[in-house]
């Protein structure tokens, strides 16, 4: 990899974080949080406090004018005022929007002192609560970045075809909100963030750089939010993934949780359209969240990181990999229940 | 008899010295490295008649040859003091020298590509700068990234100049005639290859440049597009994939490139910038700040230190030999006003 890459490194906290859920991960990756904690606890022996009051930072609403700032900025104090209140100075916003929002919040108290007062006034008054700024802001992905060779120390399996013994070729994909708004809170900067890519090296893949690898995954927010918009968000996520088709990639990887989504949906969509995948047998490429790529590394069960709620299916890949899985287990909810698996599409091979 | 300093071994300086040298003035050159003239060497051709680079380099070197010049190469000059009479001369090994009068003549230094990220320089080998282009004219070897002929060549003007993201609001004056003369010698060297020029306005300023920009066109089918690239990246061919606008179609614009050429802007050099800093002297971007641009701008407002050449702002050789001649004017009106 380029040395330009990883020129920029950001300052990201070694212990005791405030963990802040996501409004969409849970739905969306919902093994990808849990996953994190216990990789920081577990596996690095850190300290992270996981808060069940916590709520949402408003990115979306806020993002598409729907959420005043002024709102945004009590909600985001409130939120710090959780991690005050428990005596932490590092947080760690699950979101990648969410992490853009902060950053953006505390710049703004930073450069106008005035709405800082403003907000501590107004949380007191809704609330009663009092809060102040972490000390450091890092994305989960920054983290797991930050311990990504402790972590490959770990890791039963490394990103290798076990059939060619060739590094798996990998597409990352940042999120818009970690680094476009302030480039210098992002490893590696805006134009080639390096978060990713430094997991994906350590741990033995091969980021393939293809032409629109800096391209809009397609969400765009109101791309996708105005519903007759949409057609744009799909035409977005077609343009990366026909750019990334000539290189074969084993998989993506993406930081964001809205490119994560949409890079994996809208295959099954251009599937149904144009009977069209980026793959060669017609499976698609399949989409993880980072942390579901290192749990897959480490050992975890790709059902527990829930990877069956993905639209492009990942056994081929877990096959690649050498990762065992037991296929029965695959819709098994938590309570043992076998769920009636989904209705596979017309045009998407699962 | 009266001495005097010259720090910088280009155009300017060289020049100077030897105007000075032939009034009967002794005059020491310093130059940081070991050779002089060497943004000139790293040059092919120039514009606007396509003389020879080495041609000029010859004959001003011939100039040093001169009764009253001694040359000091390889000493960076790093500070100087006014000792009430006479200056003194600071090296980055901590030796001295004296004159009476100092003349900085320090130059440029191209802009550092890398800076400009989303273009990608030093990331993918399609993407080279203006004087690499220079080069592969010189050596008559112009080569895309697999080592063979390009069948595209695409020039971007005002890399690290006009630019607020860089910091760098001003013009660097000679990027587009420059982008104008290796186009045409990417033509008359690779007679198939198409050359193509992004710009925001062209400045033709110069006796000689508006026929060379409208001979570019004519003879030579060059293309120009008015619009700046916003992306490069490589494509599944090793090839450049580029992203622009063309603001006079009001379109979109994503084409692919054997060789995207960077044309980078002048920006001061480290020791402009360091001599600047050291005597009060660093105006705008840290170039060379000088009393008034009309009548007095090779005076610095300190007693018997000059300025002279790109030091001061971007400029072409000949404005910078010509403003040399001026600055010896004043050096010279100057020591001659000094007691005896």
């Amino acid at each position: 990899m380029n040395r330009f890459w990883n020129e920029y490194q950001k300052a990201i906290a070694d212990d005791h974080y405030f963990y802040e859920r996501s409004c969409i991960r849970q739905t969306f990756f919902p093994g990808s949080e849990t996953a994190f904690l216990r990789m920081l606890r577990e596996e690095l022996n850190k300290d992270i406090f996981d808060d069940f009051r916590q709520h949402t930072c408003t990115g979306i609403g806020y993002h598409t004018d729907v959420v005043p700032l002024e709102t945004t900025m009590t909600v985001v104090a409130r939120l710090f005022s959780l991690m005050t209140e428990h005596g932490y100075e590092n947080y760690v916003p699950s979101c990648v929007t969410s992490f853009g929002v902060f950053t953006e919040m505390c710049h703004m108290w930073q450069e106008h002192p005035e709405l800082l007062e403003k907000t501590r006034e107004n949380l007191y008054k809704a609330c009663k609560r009092e809060f102040n700024i972490p000390k450091n802001i890092a994305h989960p992905s920054d983290v797991i970045y930050h311990f990504r060779n402790e972590l490959a120390q770990k890791m039963k399996y490394r990103l290798v075809n076990r059939f060619t013994g060739r590094p798996l070729k990998v597409v990352e994909h940042i999120g818009c909100h970690y680094a476009k708004i302030f480039p210098d809170k992002g490893v590696g900067k805006a134009e080639f963030p390096y978060v990713l890519a430094g997991m994906i090296e350590a741990w033995g893949g091969e980021v393939v750089d293809y032409p629109e690898r800096r391209h809009c995954c397609g969400f765009g927010f109101r791309q996708y939010l105005v519903q007759e918009n949409r057609g744009y968000s799909v035409s977005n996520t077609k343009k990366k993934l026909e750019s990334m088709e000539p290189y074969e990639p084993d998989f993506i990887v993406s930081n964001c949780p809205g490119c994560s989504m949409f890079l994996d949906r809208w295959q099954y969509t251009i599937a149904e359209m144009e009977h069209k995948t980026y793959d060669r047998e017609g499976y698609g490429i399949p989409v993880l969240t980072y942390e579901e790529m290192a749990g897959l590394l480490l050992g975890y069960d790709p059902w527990e990181l829930g990877l069956q709620i993905h639209q492009v299916q990942a056994e081929r890949l877990l096959d690649k990999i050498g990762i065992p899985y037991d296929p029965k287990a695959k819709y098994r909810a938590a309570d043992g229940k076998i769920l009636r698996a989904p209705e596979k599409p017309e045009n998407l091979l699962v | 008899m009266k001495k005097v300093a010259i720090i910088g071994a280009g155009p300017a300086g060289i020049e100077a010295a030897s105007v000075l040298a032939r009034n009967g003035i002794e005059v020491t050159l310093f130059e940081k490295s070991e050779t002089p003239l060497k943004n000139i060497q790293d040059k092919a051709f120039l514009f606007p008649n396509f003389q020879a680079a080495q041609e000029i380099a010859d004959d001003l070197s011939g100039k040093l040859l001169a009764d009253g010049i001694t040359t000091v190469f390889g000493v960076e000059i790093t500070d100087l003091k006014w000792q009430g009479t006479e200056w003194k001369l600071i090296d980055s090994k901590e030796q001295t020298y004296v004159a009476d009068a100092v003349l900085v003549a320090t130059g440029y230094q191209v802009f550092d590509a890398h800076r400009k990220e989303e273009l990608g320089y030093g990331i993918y080998k399609g993407v080279i700068t203006s004087l690499d282009m220079e080069q592969m004219i010189k050596h008559g070897k112009i080569l895309n990234a697999n080592g063979d002929e390009p069948k595209r060549v695409t020039f971007l003007q005002c890399v690290g100049s006009r630019d607020e993201k860089s910091g760098n609001h001003y013009c660097s004056k000679i990027c587009c005639v420059t982008a104008v003369k290796q186009a045409i010698e990417v033509r008359k060297q690779l007679p198939k290859c198409e050359a193509s020029v992004f710009y925001m306005d062209l400045r033709m300023w110069g006796q000689g440049f508006e026929e060379m920009y409208r001979t570019a066109q004519e003879k030579y089918g060059v293309s120009f597009v008015r619009g700046r690239i916003s992306e490069a990246a490589a494509t599944f061919d090793g090839r450049v994939q580029l992203k622009s606008e063309d603001t006079l179609m009001g379109l979109p614009l994503k084409m692919t490139t054997d060789l995207l050429v960077l044309m980078v802007g002048m920006e001061a050099s480290c020791g402009t910038k360091t001599l600047g800093q050291a005597c009060g002297i660093s105006g705008d971007y840290g170039f060379i700040k000088t009393v008034a641009p009309h009548l007095y701008d090779n005076d610095t407002g300190k007693p018997g230190l000059f300025a002279a050449g790109t030091c001061k702002r971007p400029m072409s050789i000949w404005d910078s030999v010509n403003d040399a001649r001026a600055a010896a004017i004043a050096i010279k009106d100057y020591v001659d006003s000094l007691p005896q």
